[in-house]
């Protein structure tokens, strides 16, 4: 397990090493300069911004200077907020991304699993006909939707939670509402359909040949096997938070990454853009390392260990 | 063997309810089990055999399949009668079930010491230290090498024979009064077959355990059974003694299981096949559903199902041949051949 964990964590060097390779000089390509804003600057004043930022020099050189500085932990200054550190900006947005992220991950997944149970339980019945269509409803309003009916209604309305900004605990509910409806219906849907097909196979003919009363069959011998393939889409579903989070952070005015990234790429602040990137990138492919050792723990037939 | 009668399945019909109607899989079929006997029910897929054993489990899918009719007594009980809910008390403790395919008929996210222990522990509420000796007992009695290390280990780490061993130890695990085995052999290559058999009855003649065992392998019903049952179509065409069903046929579904068997001499021939296709059950047909497929079948085959005719004291078969108005049919000479090579290799055999 233990040499297993570490052999990915050096495929995940090498995959970050090509984001951020890839990234830099797409970034490059973009149109415009960090100064963009300042044309007025004299030409003269310009050269020596630029020089400052080592922006004079050849692209393939900044990139070298950039992938120096970054194996050293280094990841530069950014431009828009008079030279502060990019690693200092983004422990200080960490915080609320991760925590709306992170609840609307475990808060969804959790209803969403027990909503697809529920359907497949009761399979044709009305509580199925009334999950599903709330997993319809869920798949397919884009979250933003839900988060402007919600300030306009627990907001506005019935003023029982503070509309938008950051702060107590009441202030991530929202957000986390409107984050989790993606991945409650996309794991309620995953829920009920394995959930029935487990229930077909011949292991829980044998469960209930054996005595075993329905609910214990479900919950002991149809549940584990029917996580297995709930958990492979967790890794996708936490991606698609992490970008779900740039629009809803922009829509309750949170501080956070998501928000603080859209403000780079305008403003061609090139050491955060990157910074960001790998920030997300690290996130992605350690979730992916997270769920991969979840899968060796319920299913005894993955073997972390590679076989012996 | 004693003549104690311990199940008795009479008139019984299950239906399932198709989007096209109703599916009549079984139809109107009564057969009994006596205590420490085994009793084979033969015939070829979609004959009922396998719904049959699920009703008596009380295991039909449902909604969708239904005992339409019938009893399933055992003891006080009629089971055609009872509740899912009330069938689990039996379920595992009186009566047990061994599958047709170890593969999947194993939970493949519980450890196999789990998944035998909890029959112990629901049926015979042992705590978990007795359930654990317990069932390291049952896989030593069921001849697994090994069996305490083995308990801990998962049922992708067993081979498919030692698999059946496992389910077969579950299905032990409370003592049940009867064993259901369907198709246990069908999916394991021929040696572990002969091992699984001479499994099951050691324990059958240790614990005196009633065996019905579903097949279509006419060999391993002559190597286990004392009674079979011939099914076609939903219905019991011929049921006897092992010798009367393999020495006297006399229904020509029967004859022509026989003659359909291959056997070691028979290299240059070509291998007999029963011509046609069963009938559809959702449109069962008048007469004797075999009839179309029988070249001695008589006019009144297509008219009106025959009677069950006795022929001995335990050997019945619905055929109208057996009517005393009817003509004298002898099986064809081909049957007739293989029952006498059948009997001299039993012969030698004992």
């Amino acid at each position: 397990m233990a040499r297993y964990i570490v052999t990915r964590i050096v495929y995940m060097v090498i995959t970050l090493f090509i984001i951020a390779s890839i990234t830099f000089f797409l970034m490059k390509l973009m149109p415009g300069t960090p100064l963009s804003a300042a044309d007025r600057l004299p030409e003269a004043q310009q050269q020596i911004v630029l020089e400052q930022y080592g922006l004079d020099k050849p692209v393939p050189l900044q990139y070298v200077d950039y992938m120096l500085g970054l194996v050293q932990g280094d990841l530069g200054v950014s431009f828009q907020f008079d030279n502060r550190d990019v690693s200092s900006i983004l422990e200080n947005r960490i915080g609320p991304s991760l925590q709306l992220g992170i609840q609307s991950l475990i808060i969804g997944s959790f209803l969403g699993a027990i909503l697809g149970l529920i359907a497949a339980i009761f399979h044709n019945g009305i509580l199925d006909f009334s999950s599903t269509l709330l997993a319809v409803i869920g798949t397919s309003i884009p979250s933003f939707i839900f988060a402007g009916l919600l300030q306009y209604y627990l907001g506005v309305q019935w003023q029982v939670l503070p509309v938008a900004t950051w702060g107590t605990f009441a202030h991530t509910i929202m957000p986390t509402i409107a984050l989790l409806i993606f991945p409650m219906a996309i794991c309620a849907r995953f829920m009920r359909t394995e959930m029935l097909e487990v229930l077909n196979k011949d292991y829980i003919m044998t469960a209930r040949a054996k005595g075993v009363k329905w609910s214990s069959v479900i919950l002991k011998h149809g549940l584990r096997n029917a996580l297995i393939p709930l958990i492979t889409v967790l890794g996708p579903l936490a991606v698609s938070l992490l970008t779900g989070t740039l629009v809803i952070e922009q829509i309750f005015a949170v501080p956070g990454i998501g928000e603080q990234f859209v403000t780079a790429v305008t403003t061609n602040d090139y050491p955060m853009i990157m910074g960001t990137t790998l920030f997300f990138s690290f996130l992605f492919v350690l979730i992916i390392l997270i769920i991969d050792i979840l899968y060796g723990i319920i299913d005894p037939r993955i073997r972390l260990d590679g076989g012996k | 063997m004693s003549n104690e009668t311990i199940l008795e399945v009479k008139n019984l019909s299950v239906s399932f309810k198709t989007a096209n109607g109703e599916v009549q899989a079984v139809r109107d079929i009564s057969f009994s089990v006596g205590k420490g006997e085994t009793l084979a029910i033969v015939g070829e897929s979609g004959s009922g055999k396998s719904v049959t054993t699920k009703a008596l489990m009380g295991l039909l899918p449902a909604p969708k399949g239904y005992i339409k009719n019938g009893n399933i007594l055992y003891g006080d009980e009629d089971f055609a009668k009872l509740s899912d809910k009330q069938m689990t008390k039996y379920r595992g403790k009186d009566f047990a079930m061994i599958f047709q395919d170890p593969m999947t008929s194993l939970n493949p996210t519980m450890k196999v010491g789990t998944q035998v222990m909890e029959g112990l522990r629901m049926h015979r509420g042992m705590n978990k230290e007795e359930a654990k000796t317990e069932a390291v007992r049952l896989l030593e009695l069921v001849r697994i090498p090994d069996a305490k290390a083995r308990m801990d280990q998962y049922p992708h780490q067993f081979s498919g024979g030692m698999r059946q061993r496992v389910v077969i130890a579950i299905a032990l695990a409370c003592d049940p009064k009867v064993l259901i085995a369907d198709e246990p052999t069908t999916a394991l290559d021929v040696t572990i077959q002969a091992q699984i058999l001479d499994i099951m009855k050691d324990i059958q003649e240790e614990f005196e355990t009633s065996i019905i065992f579903i097949t279509h392998d006419l060999g391993v019903v002559a190597n286990v059974a004392d009674r079979v049952a011939v099914m076609y179509a939903g219905k019991i065409v011929e049921i006897g003694a092992v010798d009367e069903l393999f020495y006297n046929p006399k229904h020509p579904y029967t004859w022509g299981l026989l003659g359909s068997m291959p056997t070691v001499d028979q290299r240059e021939e070509e291998l007999f096949a029963i011509p046609g296709t069963p009938p559809d059950l959702l449109h069962p047909p008048k007469g004797d559903a075999f009839a179309p497929r029988n070249r001695y079948a008589l006019k009144i085959d297509y008219e009106e199902q025959p009677p069950m005719f006795q022929v001995s004291e335990t050997h019945y078969a619905a055929t109208w041949l057996l009517h005393e108005n009817s003509p004298d049919v002898q099986p064809p000479a081909s049957v007739q051949q293989r029952i006498e090579e059948m009997d001299g290799k039993w012969e030698a055999g004992q």
